[in-house]
């Protein structure tokens, strides 16, 4: 269980996160939405232990994310953040290898390499296994990194807009791929997502952001509503439901 | 581009150990195996031993440990362009060691080095301080700050040498030369061999680093501490490579560009081959200062400075696309 309370953050005067207390109990698929500038990057930095609160504790399975050893809650908890600028020319392969170096302090053992070879197939990685980096598509790119942290393969998995530059394709696989990774190895997975359809369809559970705070959580049927919608974003949306999924029209 | 096989790397140990055994056997005084065996054997195996050997060793540990300092910066830096002499880092120790010629001649080289280190380390914490502050629009703007930040310790450095009828002493360190070598004389190099070897045992945490201070921190290392790690191999080595033989411009800038291309940034596979290239590159350009106008030399400083440059600017154009 993730344990968020009363994290304020606070950067030269500016409020971003304001006493947000959060209560994210393991397994299933959870979404965070919100505007542009609610604070939900933050939060999820905060939480990974990338960023310093202001105030306020984060407990993840009862350890302190600022006292406990980076080593011990890398085995735990991984975090993708969103802009990755990795100017180093590894091959695919080497940057997935490398989400096991939690486990294995770089030498890797059979089971590691399992780990690896699963993570670039769920991630249709294969083919590209041998290129740098450097040389890849921006979405292909993403998918290393994200293989790269599926890898890592930890109790808790954030990550911030993972479908950044993929195309509608892989955005569904990826979003599948989570669904999977949760129901069927008890992962609990955190994103941030900008695209409030899918976070609809896939989450167990949305929280939603606007000006620093939680101003609604709950399963997807009580946060797709007009209301929610229009109180979250400030937009008028139809919400319609399909197969027992509900999804949010704005676009007019 | 696929990396290359792991068996070229002994095919490659065995070019330079060409090298390094033509370079034993150039030079004015008459080392020949005729001589080592024939004529006059004494002189010819002291001449051996007592200089050329260990201007061969020199000119080995000190292109390998230089080239793997510019990898350790680049990764550190996470910037194609820096290397210790774009970082303040080599300026700096050269400010060390003219306040020690100044203040204390008296003192041993190991302590001389030792005060070059900490001014190397001290210098470059300035440029990574400088660099926070600074908006980086494009990577070229770093190793500008780097170029400028060591332009002044320079100038802070020749003004009290000029003051203080040094500036020989200082030209000495600034330029490479490795016709001072002798036995006795270079033996503060195995310590940055010795660094370099501390450099491949940490090779994953480097390369991790280099991937910034997120990744590294979700993978569970301690940025902070593999920077310093990283920043005190650079230093010392930097220092020690100064304090025997002076600087050697542009060599831990395109030796680990070149590596890079072809093998690419993992550092436990390329960390090898950047210290055998190192080691080639400074042996080559040895030689050929040596033979261009027999039987004078010209300082490696300056061979490196002709040819680096050329490289370097062949680097910056071909990169030019994708650089950063």
């Amino acid at each position: 269980m993730i344990d968020v309370k009363n994290i304020t953050k606070r950067y030269n005067g500016t409020v971003v996160v304001d006493g947000v207390s959060l209560s994210l109990p393991a397994g299933g698929v959870i979404s965070l939405i919100g505007p542009n500038g609610a604070g939900k990057s933050t939060l999820l930095s905060i939480v990974s232990r990338l960023l310093p609160m202001t105030s306020g504790t984060v407990m993840v399975d009862g350890l302190d994310v600022t006292t406990t050893p980076g080593e011990v809650l890398a085995r735990r908890l991984s975090i993708l953040r969103q802009d990755n600028q990795i100017m180093s020319r590894l091959t695919v392969e080497d940057l997935v290898a490398f989400g096991r170096y939690p486990h294995s302090k770089g030498r890797l053992t059979e089971a590691d390499r399992g780990h690896i070879a699963k993570a670039l197939r769920y991630l249709d990685l294969e083919p590209l296994s041998g290129r740098f980096l450097d040389e890849l598509s921006g979405g292909q790119r993403q998918r290393a990194f994200i293989a790269m942290v599926l890898c890592q393969d930890t109790e808790y998995i954030l990550l911030d807009e993972p479908l950044n530059n993929l195309d509608v394709k892989h955005a569904v696989a990826m979003m599948k791929l989570f669904r999977r990774t949760a129901d069927e190895f008890g992962k609990t997975i955190v994103l941030v997502l900008h695209d409030i359809n899918f976070a609809s369809c896939y989450s167990d559970r949305i929280v939603a952001m606007r000006d620093g705070r939680v101003v609604h959580q709950g399963p997807p049927e009580v946060i797709i509503t007009p209301d929610v919608i229009r109180d979250v974003y400030g937009v008028e949306a139809q919400v319609m439901e399909n197969a027992g999924q509900r999804i949010a029209l704005y676009y007019q | 581009m696929k990396p290359l096989p792991i068996a070229t790397l002994p095919l490659a140990t065995l070019g330079i150990g060409l090298l390094a055994v033509w370079s034993l056997f150039v030079g004015v005084s008459d080392v020949s195996l005729a001589a080592l065996f024939g004529g006059a054997p004494d002189q010819a195996t002291q001449v051996l031993l007592v200089s050329r050997l260990p201007r061969t060793l020199a000119l080995i540990l000190a292109g390998a440990a230089m080239a793997v300092s510019g990898l350790l910066l680049q990764m550190l830096v996470r910037n194609r362009f820096v290397e210790p002499s774009t970082a303040g880092t080599a300026e700096s120790a050269i400010f060390g060691m003219m306040m020690v010629s100044l203040l204390a001649p008296e003192m041993p080289v190991f302590g001389r080095m030792a005060v070059a280190s900490l001014c190397a380390l001290a210098g470059t914490g300035l440029f990574l301080a400088i660099l926070r502050q600074v908006p980086l629009r494009s990577p070229l703007v770093v190793p500008l700050v780097g170029i400028m930040l060591g332009g002044v310790i320079t100038a802070m450095t020749e003004f009290i040498a000029f003051r203080q009828d040094l500036i020989q002493s200082v030209r000495g360190w600034e330029t490479g030369d490795f016709s001072a070598i002798l036995l006795g004389r270079y033996e503060l190099l195995w310590l940055s061999a010795a660094l370099t070897g501390v450099a491949y045992l940490a090779a994953d945490r480097f390369t991790v680093a280099g991937m910034g201070r997120d990744v590294a921190t979700n993978l569970g290392i301690d940025h902070r501490k593999v920077m310093a790690l990283g920043l005190v191999i650079v230093s010392m080595t930097t220092a020690a490579v100064i304090a025997t033989c002076g600087m050697i411009p542009f060599l831990g800038l395109i030796v680990p560009n070149v590596v890079s291309l072809v093998r690419g940034d993992n550092m436990r596979g390329s960390l090898p081959w950047v210290a055998l290239m190192g080691a080639g590159l400074v042996l080559a350009c040895d030689i050929a200062g040596r033979l261009v106008i027999h039987p004078y030399e010209i300082p490696i400083g300056t061979m490196m400075g002709v040819i680096g440059s050329a490289l370097f600017l062949y680097l910056l154009l071909r990169r030019n696309g994708h650089a950063g």
